[in-house]
């Protein structure tokens, strides 16, 4: 790969790294704390080709000058060809450090971040991945909302942890894909986040009472139901997985941001 | 548009016509080649996306891309401090700085890692640049070691994660600088210098400051950034196609439990800043399992393992690795034998 082409992978590196920050893409794939640095390292690799190509402009019209001036003292003086082949010679061995191979692989992120823009994980990677619900180190006072509104790792956490103290007798509302285990219970689920999508894991909550007929694994629902305190074993790695009793299930676009962040705070 | 409209003229600057049309057989046209590339996925993208609308070719770009768009900030930011430290950074720096006896510079340049704050992505081409400004390899790869795992960041998300263990952050610190000065003193006994990659920087002889330094972070992200690909595409894979459940029976047995985490923060290759999270998931195993885990991980995984090999070259990686593998693992076991 010359250095053009290398400035033109650059810029579309950054390009394509400004345009995932700027929109909301970067939130399926990382943190929303990372938005600055991504922006930042766009820039910077867009800097770094505009450098690239106006070094190599002003390389080009060095080297354009100087063999004119060796053109004008090869009339005057015979002596100067030897001098010309010797600076051809050079500036040939220059072009001839190219970047290894490797580095045209860097098209593949490109051409998945442009045209393919692939989905946030959904239901195929949490029904692989066991719970990773913890326990919540404090259960803050909840609002006297109604319904009240809790993010699926909450309501979890509350559910398993605190026996469901804070929820009796309250209307929940959650917030979740849908996702169906092997043998056909539908789980609500969110992807809870640390840096990026590598490190995401689910947060399950298992559904009973008036499940909607079809099941579309994948589909946002928002879930209004009570708390029950049945629970089930998560079938990869034993985890717990709470149970919440559904009265209306209605299909929702999905959020922003897919992912749940409350463990980075 | 653009790369095409250059392609004649730099054909035209060759003043010599029989090298530049050596040159050409040779390595084809790179921008044309790049944008027949381009078209040609453009063209065939509904063909692909087809291809990859399959549930685990879906969860394998996602990881793909998450793990590019994660570390491609670290890399840049580990670059440009590379280029900084190559271009405005005297060599002389170094000799005053660290002790001139390599068995003391080891741990000297091993505490210094706490200073460089960002994931293992960042540490690669800094400790590269750091070689080339003539320090001691062996101090070089203590820092290569100790910096990604031993950072103020990396060191605040483990006492997050692990609320109830505060332990784990002091057995993380003490058997990752155990590690990085091994190694080091190691490399001073055993390693020999033409394992290392010859430096494949062109000289910056003659050229404005300016100019050495955007070339050097081009060249550093061109080079990295392909051996990154590599290792994102490693990780994805393993993270999309292996099967979670055989880690329940590895969990059960002790000797085995170290050894499955061990390994599987190399397939794993996540971000430094994010693995204490993951092993605090893995609550099925022992602590001394999940600290061997947060030791291993940041020191060498499929993703620095390409980066090694592109930065120092694979003769180097290829016995540096086992290495390290080795002597983490069996640090974090003694380590948690008496911290944990």
């Amino acid at each position: 790969m010359n250095r053009q082409a290398q400035a033109a992978v650059l810029f579309l590196l950054g390009a394509s790294l400004l345009h995932a920050a700027t929109t909301d893409l970067y939130l399926r794939y990382v943190k929303q704390g990372l938005r600055p640095l991504v922006l930042v390292s766009g820039a910077v690799l867009i800097a770094a080709a505009v450098a690239t190509v106006w070094y190599e402009r002003q390389r080009t019209r060095a080297q354009k000058q100087r063999e004119a001036d060796q053109d004008v003292r090869h009339d005057a003086d015979q002596d100067s060809g030897r001098d010309a082949h010797t600076h051809a010679g050079a500036d040939a061995h220059a072009h001839t450090h190219r970047e290894p191979r490797v580095s045209w692989l860097l098209v593949l992120p490109l051409f998945a971040l442009i045209l393919v823009a692939p989905p946030a994980l959904g239901s195929y990677s949490a029904t692989r991945t066991g719970t990773a619900l913890q326990e919540p180190l404090a259960y803050p006072s909840l609002p006297a909302a109604d319904p009240l509104r809790l993010s699926v790792v909450d309501y979890a956490g509350r559910a398993v942890y605190d026996h469901g103290r804070t929820l009796h007798d309250r209307r929940v509302q959650l917030t979740g894909f849908l996702a169906l285990d092997r043998d056909g219970t539908p789980y609500l689920v969110r992807m809870a986040l640390n840096c990026c999508a590598a490190d995401a894991q689910p947060v399950k909550v298992a559904l009973t009472g008036r499940i909607p007929p079809v099941l579309q694994p994948d589909t946002w629902l928002q879930i209004t139901g009570t708390y029950t305190p049945r629970r089930a074993k998560d079938p990869v790695n034993g985890g717990p997985i709470p149970f919440i009793e559904v009265t209306e299930a209605k299909p929702v676009a999905e959020p922003t941001d897919p992912y749940d962040e409350s463990w980075n705070n | 548009m653009a790369i095409t409209k250059t392609v004649p003229q730099r054909t035209d600057d060759r003043s010599d016509p029989a090298s530049s049309v050596e040159a050409e057989g040779r390595h084809l046209n790179s921008p044309l080649l790049l944008t027949m590339l381009m078209l040609v996925l453009v063209l065939l993208q509904s063909p692909i996306r087809r291809a990859l609308a399959a549930p685990v070719m879906q969860s394998w770009t996602t990881v793909f891309v998450a793990v590019m768009v994660q570390a491609l900030p670290f890399l840049v930011l580990g670059v440009l401090l590379s280029a900084a430290i190559a271009v405005f950074v005297p060599p002389s720096f170094f000799a005053r700085a660290l002790p001139s006896r390599p068995a003391l510079a080891v741990p000297v340049a091993s505490a210094a890692g706490a200073v460089l704050p960002g994931c293992e992505c960042a540490s690669v081409p800094v400790a590269g640049a750091l070689v080339r400004r003539g320090v001691t390899p062996a101090a070089a790869l203590a820092f290569l070691l100790s910096a990604p795992a031993i950072n103020p960041i990396v060191l605040t998300a483990t006492a997050v994660a692990f609320p109830g263990d505060p332990e784990m952050v002091l057995a993380r610190l003490v058997a990752s600088l155990l590690v990085a000065c091994a190694m080091g003193w190691l490399w001073l006994r055993l390693g020999r210098t033409d394992w290392l990659k010859p430096p494949s920087h062109p000289s910056h002889d003659g050229q404005s400051r300016g100019e050495a330094f955007w070339g050097s972070v081009r060249h550093d992200v061109m080079h990295a950034g392909g051996f990154l690909v590599v290792g994102a595409m490693a990780a994805a894979t393993l993270k999309a196609v292996a099967p979670e459940s055989w880690l329940r029976t590895a969990a059960e047995n002790p000797v085995l439990a170290v050894l499955a985490l061990a390994i599987l923060a190399v397939v794993l290759s996540i971000c430094s800043e994010a693995d204490a999270f993951v092993a605090a998931s893995l609550s099925q195993f022992s602590l001394t399992a999940r600290l061997t885990f947060l030791v291993v991980g940041p020191m060498i995984d499929l993703k620095l393992f390409a980066m090694q090999a592109g930065t120092f070259g694979r003769a180097f990686a290829l016995r540096f690795a086992p290495a390290t593998f080795a002597l983490a693992v069996l640090v974090s076991v003694l380590t948690g034998a008496v911290i944990l």
